[in-house]
């Protein structure tokens, strides 16, 4: 029997999977890609929540954050590539004009 | 039965594939294994009996965003192993781990203490429609409770997909590695 539970313990470890990408990597491509398994592990979890308690508002959450990714990923990108034109690297250590 | 073994199952296949993403020095390799990662994910929506939701996973991230990947990634060198210098290792797993136990806590805490009581319950079709399902309810309740949100999100993605445009067509006439063989362009034109 598969309880909500087993289902909030799978979205952690997902969550946790995508942290430790995030943590982990130093090339912006690889950072957008654990993004996309973080906002994942979330879409599992509020499924899981909708079914168990028969709310529709867990559903209608993950449509938006689908959404919200879509978007992300194109402006991210976009600014990415023009980025990458501009010095040729795609390291998040050639960021560090900000650098106080 | 078959539930317990179709979520263990896809569970397994999930973390694998994400685990490669995380962990792969080859561009092209984690692009694909999230790819496969996003489908198996769609699996747990059917499992889950949110069927709209698994075709939305699967068209959107699967079809559209991986797309959106693999033609920005043809303006990157993806032959090349990803290279990172990585300071101090320790510090890095100690902190996920802790905020991975920290968030199964968050996530586990709610179901022993609340009732909650559900605001559009599953079934909501069934004062509206013949032949209730999933797609019929998430129908009604976001084209009637979420319309606002739904409106944003869609203006939204509108000013996404203009950004995205102007940003990557900005001096599109101009090569990404004409600094490197000036010459041998000259030569061309």
């Amino acid at each position: 029997m598969i309880t909500l539970t087993h289902y909030l313990v799978l979205s952690g470890i997902l969550f946790s999977i995508g942290l430790v990408g995030v943590m982990k990597r130093k090339n912006l491509l690889m950072l957008f890609f654990s993004t996309e398994i973080l906002l994942n592990a979330v879409n599992v979890g509020f499924a899981a929540v909708s079914k168990y308690y028969g709310d529709l508002s867990g559903q209608m959450f993950a449509f938006f954050i689908i959404a919200v990714a879509a978007s992300e990923v194109a402006v991210g990108l976009g600014l990415l590539v023009l980025w990458y034109k501009k010095t040729g690297s795609t390291d998040l250590d050639s960021i560090q004009m900000m650098k106080g | 039965m078959f539930e317990a073994i179709a979520f263990y199952t896809f569970s397994i296949l999930t973390i694998i594939m994400f685990g490669i993403v995380v962990f792969t020095k080859n561009a092209l390799y984690a692009m694909s294994a999230l790819a496969g990662g996003m489908i198996f994910i769609s699996g747990f929506f059917f499992l889950l009996g949110a069927e709209f939701l698994g075709v939305v996973q699967i068209i959107v991230y699967s079809g559209a965003i991986m797309a959106i990947y693999a033609f920005g990634m043809m303006f990157f060198d993806t032959t090349r192993d990803v290279k990172e210098n990585i300071h101090s290792k320790k510090v890095l797993y100690a902190l996920s781990i802790i905020s991975a136990v920290l968030i199964v806590i968050i996530l586990s805490a709610p179901i022993y203490s609340a009732n909650i009581e559900s605001l559009y319950p599953v079934g909501i079709s069934q004062n509206y429609s013949e032949n209730p399902g999933n797609v019929q309810d998430v129908g009604i309740v976001l084209f009637i409770k979420y319309l606002v949100p739904f409106e944003l999100a869609a203006i939204m993605l509108l000013v996404a997909m203009i950004s995205g445009i102007v940003l990557v067509s900005k001096r599109m006439e101009m090569n990404l590695t004409e600094e490197d063989n000036h010459e041998e362009k000259g030569e061309i034109i």
